[in-house]
């Protein structure tokens, strides 16, 4: 009798058995419930997170930010630089003497990207490569590096007196920047921008042909939409051309659908690393405040796969 | 003694249960489809995780907002800083059930209409959601589809004026997910 009954335990047991493996590898934990799947940590180390959208587009003012235009984007941007605001009413506050930028920034790869403009202020053109080195990351990494460099030309007719060699060299210019930059948290993000600006030519021989500089910029989001940025470059004592002032900028960024407004005050007339960091002349304190802004539109040329 | 035995034996054949089988994926489909006078908008995700017990018929979708791709990166962009704020309300989740389960054969293949009723939470609001889908089994795979819309208005998604014309108020959700059996 015990016999019979053992027997039919055993055999409903290795019968059950594999029933009882089955459960253990359920993904849900209690009472057949699907509440606790997936577990939050899976999802979090799914995605292993970047910090993005640290500023709303790839300049913080005049510098460069740690954004790149998006992979197959490009993005058009027009800058202006107006003449200094104490010219008054006559001259429309600098309205009328206003220095223009137009570039296109292409983004070739997720961490690549180049472009090529034109300014008006020296007749100069820009062309510059900025590679993205390490992302922010979201728990690690605090800092987001990429780095910058970039070649420019001036062609103004040369103003040399009769018999001077003046050679093509003379009117290059080399710019290497690293970007550094940490985003707070969703409202605030600030950028550090150690400078190298090589000038082929300079005015006299007691000035230094290279130029370093650091810069500093950040951003306080208002709203959505909306943001206030600031810029500022140290030329260090030593490596800088005689007479130039630092540039400061600050100003407010509007982001609508395609296009980011950014609208500033700045006492730099050019647009270019060279000019802006090296080479401005008027200062906040006398009265050399200018008005100038960037508009930016992006334009989807090689769309991501799948559309 | 016997019938003891016949009983005993009768009790535990009877317990034998089949224990609860699941269907699972992390790489479930889902898409959202918005038609508006200036611009469409369509978005894919790749990414969602997804469990449907097979007893019970409840199950559950989590979907990560970040892993929406769009065609333009710029609308990635914005679709997650501003519209959805996906740092503040990482993942859209769905919780919910199969009302009618028991009609659903797991074993033969077949398109299966299905009602599912649950709640759905998205930018940090949580509603009631009730949708009929279909459950198609395919080569021991079940797919499950199931096409609904949403009004952005429902969880505080606001469109501002300025897009008005490329946003649609209500868009088109499209569940398009195959899952394995766990």
């Amino acid at each position: 009798m015990f016999m019979k009954i053992f027997l039919t335990c055993a055999v409903w047991g290795l019968m059950y058995s594999p029933f009882v493996s089955i459960a253990q590898t359920n993904p849900a934990v209690e009472n057949n419930s699907v509440d606790k799947w997936p577990e939050e940590e899976e999802t979090y180390e799914a995605m292993k997170e970047q910090t993005n959208a640290t500023f709303k587009t790839t300049r913080v003012i005049n510098a460069h930010s740690i954004e790149n235009t998006g992979h197959g984007v490009l993005d058009f941007k027009i800058s202006h630089r107006f003449n200094r605001l104490d010219r008054g009413f006559k001259d429309f506050f600098g309205l009328d003497g206003a220095v223009t930028r137009i570039g296109f920034d292409y983004g070739l790869t997720p961490w690549l990207q180049i472009g090529v403009g034109r300014s008006s202020h020296q007749k100069e053109y820009d062309g510059y490569v900025k590679a993205k080195i390490l992302p922010q990351m979201k728990k690690g990494w605090p800092v987001a590096v990429s780095y910058v460099g970039g070649t420019s030309v001036q062609s103004m007719p040369p103003n040399n007196p009769a018999g001077t060699q003046y050679f093509f060299s003379n009117r290059m210019y080399f710019f290497n920047q690293l970007l550094l930059a940490h985003k707070l948290n969703e409202w605030v993000s600030v950028q550090l921008m150690p400078s190298h600006i090589h000038f082929n030519l300079v005015p006299t021989t007691a000035e230094a042909n290279d130029v370093f500089a650091c810069g500093i910029g950040g951003r306080i989001k208002v709203s959505k939409r909306v943001s206030v940025n600031g810029e500022y470059f140290y030329q260090f004592p030593g490596s800088r051309l005689n007479g130039t002032k630092n540039s400061l900028s600050v100003g407010v960024d509007i982001e609508t659908g395609g296009h980011v407004f950014q609208m500033h005050f700045t006492n730099s007339t050019g647009m270019s690393e060279r000019t802006f960091i090296a080479q401005t002349t008027d200062s906040w304190s006398d009265g050399g405040i200018r008005f100038g802004f960037n508009i930016s539109r992006v334009f989807t040329v090689v769309s991501p796969k799948g559309f | 003694m016997r019938i003891i035995g016949v009983i005993l034996l009768l009790m535990l054949s009877v317990q034998i249960e089949v224990y609860a089988q699941y269907w699972t994926t992390r790489t479930g489909k889902v898409s959202f489809f918005s038609s508006a006078p200036f611009e469409d908008i369509k978005a894919n995700s790749q990414q969602a995780t997804a469990i449907i017990n097979q007893n019970n018929g409840e199950l559950k979708w989590v979907v990560p907002i970040k892993s929406f791709q769009f065609k333009k990166a710029l609308m990635q962009e914005h679709f997650n800083e501003n519209y959805l704020e996906s740092e503040r309300y990482p993942q859209g989740i769905f919780v919910g059930k199969i009302e009618d389960i028991s009609a659903v054969d797991f074993t033969k293949e077949g398109v299966y209409p299905v009602v599912v009723k649950g709640k759905l939470t998205l930018h940090g609001v949580t509603r009631e959601i009730e949708t009929s889908g279909k459950l198609i089994m395919k080569d021991g795979m079940l797919l499950a589809y199931s096409k609904f819309n949403l009004a952005l208005a429902d969880y505080n998604i606001k469109i501002p004026r300025v897009v008005i014309k490329n946003i649609a108020k209500e868009v088109e959700v499209t569940v398009n997910t195959l899952l394995l059996k766990n």
